[in-house]
């Protein structure tokens, strides 16, 4: 496959370092050709947007005037809120004049479209369900996954053209695909409390705490996600969502990543299951040793 | 219920919101699809639908003043379910920013954390979750957020102690510079 630009985010190098490790890692195993850009920046997130349009796309259009300096036209990233920003940037860069305002903030102009897509929608539209089959050396049978892909990875569906708004299915198929039993999680594409962890952490205890509780009663083992802040919300807030509505949730939330390079093996050191912080083992345990050990 | 005097109606800002959003405010009628959908309800002073009434009564400064704006996640819910493809999300952003060029802040701590973030970006080129925390520590004078967090979070290795600063710091830093100079709404 041709080479694709990697833009990590800055949660990856920071509070989820470990998704960022276990996306190379299964890009790597599935032969997907990963470059990092240069120098990047961060795309301002949500604080950016919710300040001005333009200061927004101008901090996702210098990545993207970089991805265009390496002679690529596709970018990926793990993270659906950088994912949104730098879609959002190079769609509204196609009106001229947006482009125009965008490009008087840079030093070095973007003239391109780049295309930005996630990592797992890089991974669902160039690898087939059947390679990634064959390629389970330790299938997930006997853990029960709540799949959660958060609020924007799919929506508004206009914009990110990938999977269904309503009930996404593609971490679904992944899991199932590895011999996980996916179970029927209904708020799929909930919000989980975004970024006010910090300023309004009741609302996050409310909304985090009702996605942990939808996944208790279906009876799931563990959650996966593919968002850095949902992983952050519902792992490493779960103490507090537990304190707030005087609950006892202990459930594992992994990066989805983490568990496909489970199953395909690969090194444990990339997939970094010592930074999550409800115990990973609470879940791991329930999966069944093949009956004939090779 | 609440009777608009429709002689009050600021239709600058109805324009306003009308130009930067580039929705069409006249085209919601009112279903109510977006606050049904809308997560962050429970929180909110105005429904996201009711916000949208405001603005086509042109009751500016109750939208501007509202808490609503502050405490929208931005999840797009209602954007997709709205039935007259009214770009909703946008239009809370849009009135965000104008609550923010006018002085409103009616969730400080939450302006307070965005400031953090865009000066720690401004500053070192990506966002530096630590020196962030303490910057929004320090101005929102609530030392004591999430220090329960820390021992799992260092322990875990999950906050890098330094920034990661970049080569092209400083064409970050004039992003900004050349936007606040330059006065663009949008
Ligand atoms: S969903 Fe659309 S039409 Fe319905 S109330 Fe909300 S903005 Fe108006
Ligand atoms: S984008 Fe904001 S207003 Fe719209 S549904 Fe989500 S939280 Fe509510």
């Amino acid at each position: 496959m041709n080479k694709i630009a990697y833009y990590p985010g800055c949660s990856g190098q920071g509070t989820s370092e470990e998704y960022d490790r276990s996306s190379r890692a299964i890009c790597k195993a599935l032969g997907i050709d990963l470059v990092d850009i240069p120098d990047w920046s961060c795309c301002g997130s949500t604080p950016a947007h919710t300040v001005n349009h333009v200061l927004s796309a101008a901090l996702s259009a210098r990545n993207l005037a970089l991805v265009e300096g390496m002679g690529l036209d596709t970018v990926t990233t793990p993270c659906p809120s950088c994912l949104t920003n730098l879609r959002t940037a190079a769609h509204k860069m196609e009106n001229p004049e947006f482009r125009a305002k965008v490009n008087a903030l840079l030093d070095v102009p973007c003239t391109k479209t780049i295309e930005a897509q996630s990592v797992l929608q890089i991974l669902t539209e160039n690898v087939d369900m059947t390679l990634i089959k064959s390629r389970v050396v330790k299938p997930l049978t006997g853990i029960k996954i709540a799949c959660y892909y958060g609020c924007i990875m799919n929506r508004p569906p206009e914009l990110m053209r990938f999977d269904h708004h309503e009930n996404p299915m593609a971490m679904d198929n992944i899991m199932t695909a590895l011999g996980a039993e996916v179970v029927p999680y209904p708020l799929k594409v909930e919000c989980c409390g975004a970024s006010f962890g910090i300023a309004r952490g009741d609302i996050v205890a409310r909304l985090s705490g009702k996605l942990l509780d939808a996944g208790r009663r279906l009876g799931a083992d563990a959650f996966v996600t593919a968002c850095p802040l949902c992983q952050m919300n519902l792992d490493m807030r779960q103490g507090q969502i537990n304190d707030a509505l005087h609950e006892n949730f202990k459930i594992p939330v992994f990066y989805y990543t983490q568990l496909l390079g489970y199953a395909l093996g690969l090194d444990r050191a990339d997939l970094g299951f010592e930074k999550l912080c409800v115990d990973p083992r609470l879940a791991l345990g329930r999966i069944k040793q093949p009956a004939q050990a090779s | 219920m609440q009777i608009f005097d429709l002689a009050t109606a600021d239709l600058d800002f109805i324009a306003e919101v009308e130009a930067r959003s580039h929705q069409n405010v006249k085209n919601c009628y009112q279903c109510g699809n977006c606050t049904a959908g809308c997560p962050y309800n429970f929180a909110y002073d105005y429904s996201v639908s009711q916000i949208m009434r405001l603005i086509q009564t042109g009751q500016k400064e109750a939208v501007l003043k509202s808490r609503s704006l502050w405490l929208c996640g931005s999840c797009q819910s209602c954007t997709t379910r709205c039935p007259n493809n009214i770009d909703v999300a946008t239009i809370m952003d849009v009135c965000r920013h104008m609550a923010r060029e006018q002085g409103y802040a009616t969730e400080r701590n939450v302006k307070l954390f965005s400031d953090a973030f865009l000066h720690s970006v401004e500053k070192h080129g990506r966002a530096y979750e630590l020196g962030l925390m303490t910057e929004y520590m320090t101005r929102s004078g609530r030392v004591f957020t999430d220090v329960d967090l820390a021992p799992t979070v260092l322990m875990r290795g999950k906050l890098p102690f330094k920034p990661h600063p970049i080569q092209g710091r400083e064409q970050v830093t004039r992003i900004f510079e050349r936007f606040r100079k330059g006065g663009i709404n949008e």
